[in-house]
This record gives structure tokens, sequence and C-alpha cells, in this order.
């Protein structure tokens, strides 16, 4: 079993100043490590506009390598405009993945547009940097993975990694939408699609976590890391309805795999959970696991989605 | 080419439409049989916000365009559910025989909020010669690229030599003009090929020339070979001021290629234009052109983009 020490919040984005596109929220937090800090990206938002809609960009926050509690640099733009008129990301570019190749970093990305019918739709974009992370390209205007035969809702939330030369990305696919007390409210589920480049990318259009809540048990987040000979993937789930504000929103699950293809559940291992008062009492969720100095950690989002920011935990060795 | 018009065929306000549909009978697309043909189009109705919702229905003629045999009286291919990309409307739908079934190939419709609609290209297939359609799937088999970024539709599918040829239609911009608020579509033609149908490789390229400036919009591409030669029909028009402007409004455009790699355009070869009155008067758009036994004919709509139903033409040899 996993025994997770919290270390406490690291990054609260109401005390971060001069960013008016910076005010709220601090999601989904991915990292990319350098020799003397850890840049870590995460989504923002600015104030809601007059109808009280957001948008979402994405920045990074610098802490020093030697200690994570400290920020040493918070970003001066955000590393992507959103998109033009029409555009798949027009309304908000989150989550981010990044992940080092060769000289550059790429970034997957969900871009997110509204619609009639539904608030949202959600397609997964690219990106790429030649400057350490700092400022990125888009790959085109359009969407690298959108909906298709097997994945004809939201496709969001990309976690990218390499294993043995192979591309990964766990990403998040809609499988329905339902109507409840006047929302419109996205069922998804964890899935895979792999690569030999990280541009062409084969799905495998099915789910590949179990559910443990119930049917339409949404799932989130699936970040992989390799440990002591097996995969292991933290991801976050929630139930399907009437989840915000109580004890169905989200949770941190865990699941292993001895082949990157089948995996277990068993939450039970997962050695972390919402605190008893504070920042994440109500809710965690977005796990991102990461190496550093012979240390694993993790990040995480508290309550109401990361509203609060992020915080950070580190594995136990005993 | 000289085309000879043989006149307005099908009006669907002299007809009860399945569906509460109450007129617009769309980019007519054929099937044919040994004693008569099938005419796939899209008609409307109006949903409970007061907007369309298009919905393929089909009419079958004798073969020599004169008598209606029979109209479609139930759903052909059902629109998606809530969230799905042909939740708003199927329009157009192209049908192609593939052995004993007939492929559907549609443009679902979706609608968005700070423009006014998203298209995706989905397929549905036939086990009874194009009556009813089941779907592959609730999503898309072809919808944007990192470079195709919206409004990727009208397909248009041929087999030639065993491969699967789609030409089809992307948005490049959303543009606004002058003093309106609101956004207009630019979008031009491709082609991908596909050995199955189903997973299609683009070219990546626009192939069709622009002649009205980098602005103007080209829609619905259909393409037949006679002789050695390759013949492209297809609409066009300005990106704004073309809804009520005769001057701005589709025309049908011609190109040709002998290897369907490169296309020349040459629209004062099309040997079609509108009429100086009557219900083909003020606009030409959605073309179809198709051979059967030994004719080539092409179909299309008029006035009001087809709110008055669709014609047809016969190419003098």
């Amino acid at each position: 079993m996993f025994q997770w020490n919290k270390l406490g919040r690291i990054f609260n984005p109401q005390e971060i100043t001069g960013r008016a596109w910076l005010q709220e929220y601090a999601q989904a937090p991915a990292t990319l490590i350098f020799d003397t800090f850890v840049r870590v990206y995460f989504s923002c938002r600015p104030k809601p506009d007059s109808n009280g809609q957001y948008v979402s960009y994405t920045a990074f926050v610098d802490f020093d390598r030697a200690d994570l509690t400290k920020i040493v640099r918070v970003a001066e733009q955000p590393i992507l405009a959103l998109g033009g008129v029409g555009a798949f990301d027009e309304f908000g570019i989150y989550p981010v993945s990044v992940i080092r190749d060769k000289s550059s970093v790429r970034a997957y990305y969900g871009g997110w547009t509204r619609c009639e019918s539904i608030p949202f739709t959600v397609s997964i974009g690219a990106a790429i940097s030649q400057d350490d992370g700092v400022t990125f390209t888009k790959l085109g205007p359009g969407p690298l993975l959108t909906s298709n035969v097997d994945d004809p809702f939201v496709l969001s939330g990309p976690k990218v990694r390499i294993f043995d030369n192979k591309w990964y990305l766990w990403y998040v696919a809609g499988t329905k939408w339902q109507s409840h007390e006047g929302r419109s409210e996205a069922v998804y589920k964890i899935r895979l699609a792999t690569s030999d480049n990280g541009l062409n990318w084969l799905r495998s259009g099915q789910d590949i976590i179990e559910n443990v809540l119930e049917e339409d048990e949404c799932q989130a987040s699936p970040d992989v890391f390799y440990y002591k000979e097996q995969y292991h993937m933290f991801f976050c789930y929630k139930y399907g309805l009437d989840f915000r504000h109580n004890k169905r929103g989200y949770r941190i699950g865990y699941a292993v795999s001895d082949n990157l293809s089948k995996w277990t559940r068993d939450d039970s291992q997962v050695g972390i959970d919402i605190s008893e008062c504070g920042w994440d009492d109500e809710s965690i969720a977005y796990p991102h696991i990461f190496e550093l100095d012979g240390q694993i950690y993790m990040l995480y989002i508290g309550n109401q989605f990361g509203r609060y920011g992020f915080g950070l935990a580190k594995l136990s060795t005993n | 080419m000289k085309w000879l018009k043989l006149g307005h065929i099908f009006n669907p306000s002299e007809h009860v439409l399945a569906n509460n549909c109450i007129g617009f009978a769309q980019s007519p697309q054929t099937l044919v049989f040994d004693s008569f043909v099938r005419i796939f189009f899209s008609t409307r109705s109006v949903d409970r916000n007061g907007k369309y919702l298009s919905h393929v229905a089909f009419v079958d003629f004798d073969k020599k365009f004169q008598r209606i045999i029979a109209l479609s009286h139930s759903i052909v291919v059902p629109l998606g559910g809530m969230g799905c990309f042909d939740e708003h409307g199927i329009f157009p739908c192209n049908v192609m025989r593939d052995g004993n079934k007939v492929l559907a190939y549609t443009t679902g419709w979706n609608r968005r909020v700070s423009v006014s609609t998203d298209a995706a290209i989905g397929l549905a297939i036939s086990e009874d010669n194009g009556l009813t359609f089941r779907k592959v799937g609730q999503g898309p088999i072809f919808s944007a690229a990192l470079n195709e970024p919206f409004l990727v539709g009208d397909a248009f599918v041929q087999r030639f030599n065993d491969v699967y040829h789609m030409w089809y239609i992307f948005g490049v911009r959303w543009v606004t003009y002058g003093s309106s608020t609101i956004p207009e579509r630019v979008y031009k033609i491709a082609h991908a090929t596909s050995l199955d149908g189903i997973v299609w490789r683009r070219d990546g390229r626009l192939i069709v020339s622009d002649k009205l400036g980098e602005d103007e919009c080209q829609a619905l591409p259909s393409v037949a070979k006679t002789g050695d030669r390759y013949h492209m029909f297809f609409c066009y028009r300005y990106a704004t001021d073309f809804r009520n402007n005769p001057r701005r409004s589709y025309r049908i455009g011609y190109a040709y290629s002998d290897d369907l790699l490169n296309w020349q355009r040459d629209d004062a070869s099309a040997g079609i234009d509108v009429s100086d009155s009557g219900w083909d008067s003020e606009m030409q758009c959605y073309p179809h052109i198709f051979n059967m036994d030994d004719d080539t004919y092409l179909l299309y709509n008029g006035n009001e983009f087809g709110r008055f139903g669709f014609g047809i033409a016969k190419l003098e040899k």
C-alpha cells in the first residue's frame, strides 16, 4: 500500500497579484523538472464574465528544487493564447500535460468551446516549445484528437508519458450527457491512445478502469508512473450527478498494471484521502506523480475543483 | 459541356413530408436501381427553439424523372442525441453502393455559441437498399484535424480503381465583416483517400483554386468519370451578402482532372447557369452529377438554398 504524507498546499492562486488572467483556480498541476527548479504547469481563470462564464488559461509556477514550497517564479503570461472565433480552444486551454522530446517540450492540452444543447465540448490539441516550456506554438489551429466513432463526446484530460520509446496518452472520453436539475452533466471514462512519434495516435476506444461507484462514475486525470517493476496509475473519480459541495465529489483512485494494457483497480492502496479540515477537506482530484532526487511526489488539487490551488504529498518509503 | 435543363422536378411544398418537415429539399443525391432512381435529400423541421433541424428523406422517380413512385414516410437516418455531432441536423447525405450494402456519408450539424454551428462527417449503413440506415457509432468518422479546424462536411465518396476517394469541405476561418457582429464562415474543397471507406488519409491541401478571392466559399463537390476524365461540379459563393443578393449567391462551378490529384478549374465549361426567371433564377447550388444507363445527369438546387426543391439537367451528347 502507498502512504502519502501531505506537505500542505503549495500554491494558492488568490495570493498571486498583477495577472488579470490568473485570479482563481489552479487546476491540473503537471511538472517539468530543471536543474535548480521544478516547473509546475496549472490551469487558471480570470474573473467570470458578465454572464458568469469562465475561460481557462494555462501557465506555470517554478518552485525551488531544494524546497518545493518556495516559489521562485510565476509565469508572466499564459503559455498559449486561446483559439480564434469558432476554434476548438476558443474558451479554454485546460488541462495541459508536458513532456520533453530532445531539446523541445511537447504539450498536449484540452481545448474548450461552448455549445448550445450542452454547455461545452473539449478536444485535445498539441503544441511545442523551444524555450524550455515558457512559450508554446500550437501545431495547428485545429485539434490533434477530437470526437470519433468510439469517442463521440468530450475528449479531454490528456496525460502523456513515454515508456520504452513508445508514446502513451491516457485521456478522458465522454460516454454520454445527462440532464439533471437544469444542468447537463457529462459522464467520462479513462482511455488510452498509443503512438510512435507523439503525433499519429491510435486510440483503443475502450474504457480501461472499472467503475466502483456506479455505472455513471466519472474518471479523470489518469497519471501513470513506473515504480518497483509495475505501472501505477493514480486518477480521480466522482459520481455522475450531484457532486458539488458534498461527499459525492472527486476522490483519488488507484490501479496497477504489469503490462500497460490490463489494469487492476484497487483504491484501498491509494494512501491519500481528503483532510478533516482545510483546503482539501471536501474533495481531492487531478493527481500528478513525479520523481525528484530519489523521492516520489504527488501534486493534487483540493476543494471546488482546484479553486484554491494545489498541494503536495510525498510518498513514504519505509 | 452543355446541359439541357429538364426542369424543376421536386417541390417539397407539394408533398407531405415525414418528421413534420415543412420545406426545403436540399442536396439531392442518387441511388440508381434497375427501374427507378432513389433521390436522397435533406428537408427541415422546426424545433422548440424555432430553429431548423435538417432530416434525410428520399423520393423515388421513374428513370425519365417524370413520375414520382414513392416518398419516404419515416426516419431514414436518425439525428443524434444530446451532445452528438449530428444532434441538430443531417445535411447532406451522400449514398454509395458497396457490395449489397449502401453507405451513407452524412454531414452532421451541432450548434455552437460563439459561431452558429460546427459539422463533421458520419457513416451509416443500409442493408435494405437505402430505406433505413444504421449508424456505425454515435460519433463521426471524419472530423476536424490540426490544419482543418472546423466545419468538416459535404462528403462525396466514390470508388475508383479500388480506392475510396472522398471529396469534402472544411472551414478555414470564421470572419466578421464590416459592421456585422455575426461571424461568417469560409470553407474550401479538399480530398482524402481510404482502402476501406472508414479510415481516411487526407491530402492536406486545397484542391480547387479560388475564383472570387481568398474568402470564396466552395461547397458540395460531386465527381463523375466520363471517358478518361474526371469531372467535378461544386458550388461557390461570396462569404458575405450571399443570402439575398443574387449577384453574390451560389453558382455552380466546374473543375476537371485526369489523375484525381490535380484539378483544373474551368467554370466557363460548366455549361449551366441560373435561369432568366423561375425557381433557379437567383441561385444554383448543391450539384450532384451521376451517370445512369448511357446518360449523365446533374441534379441541383435553386433559389434560397433549395427551399423550393430541386431540378435536373441532362448532358447533351
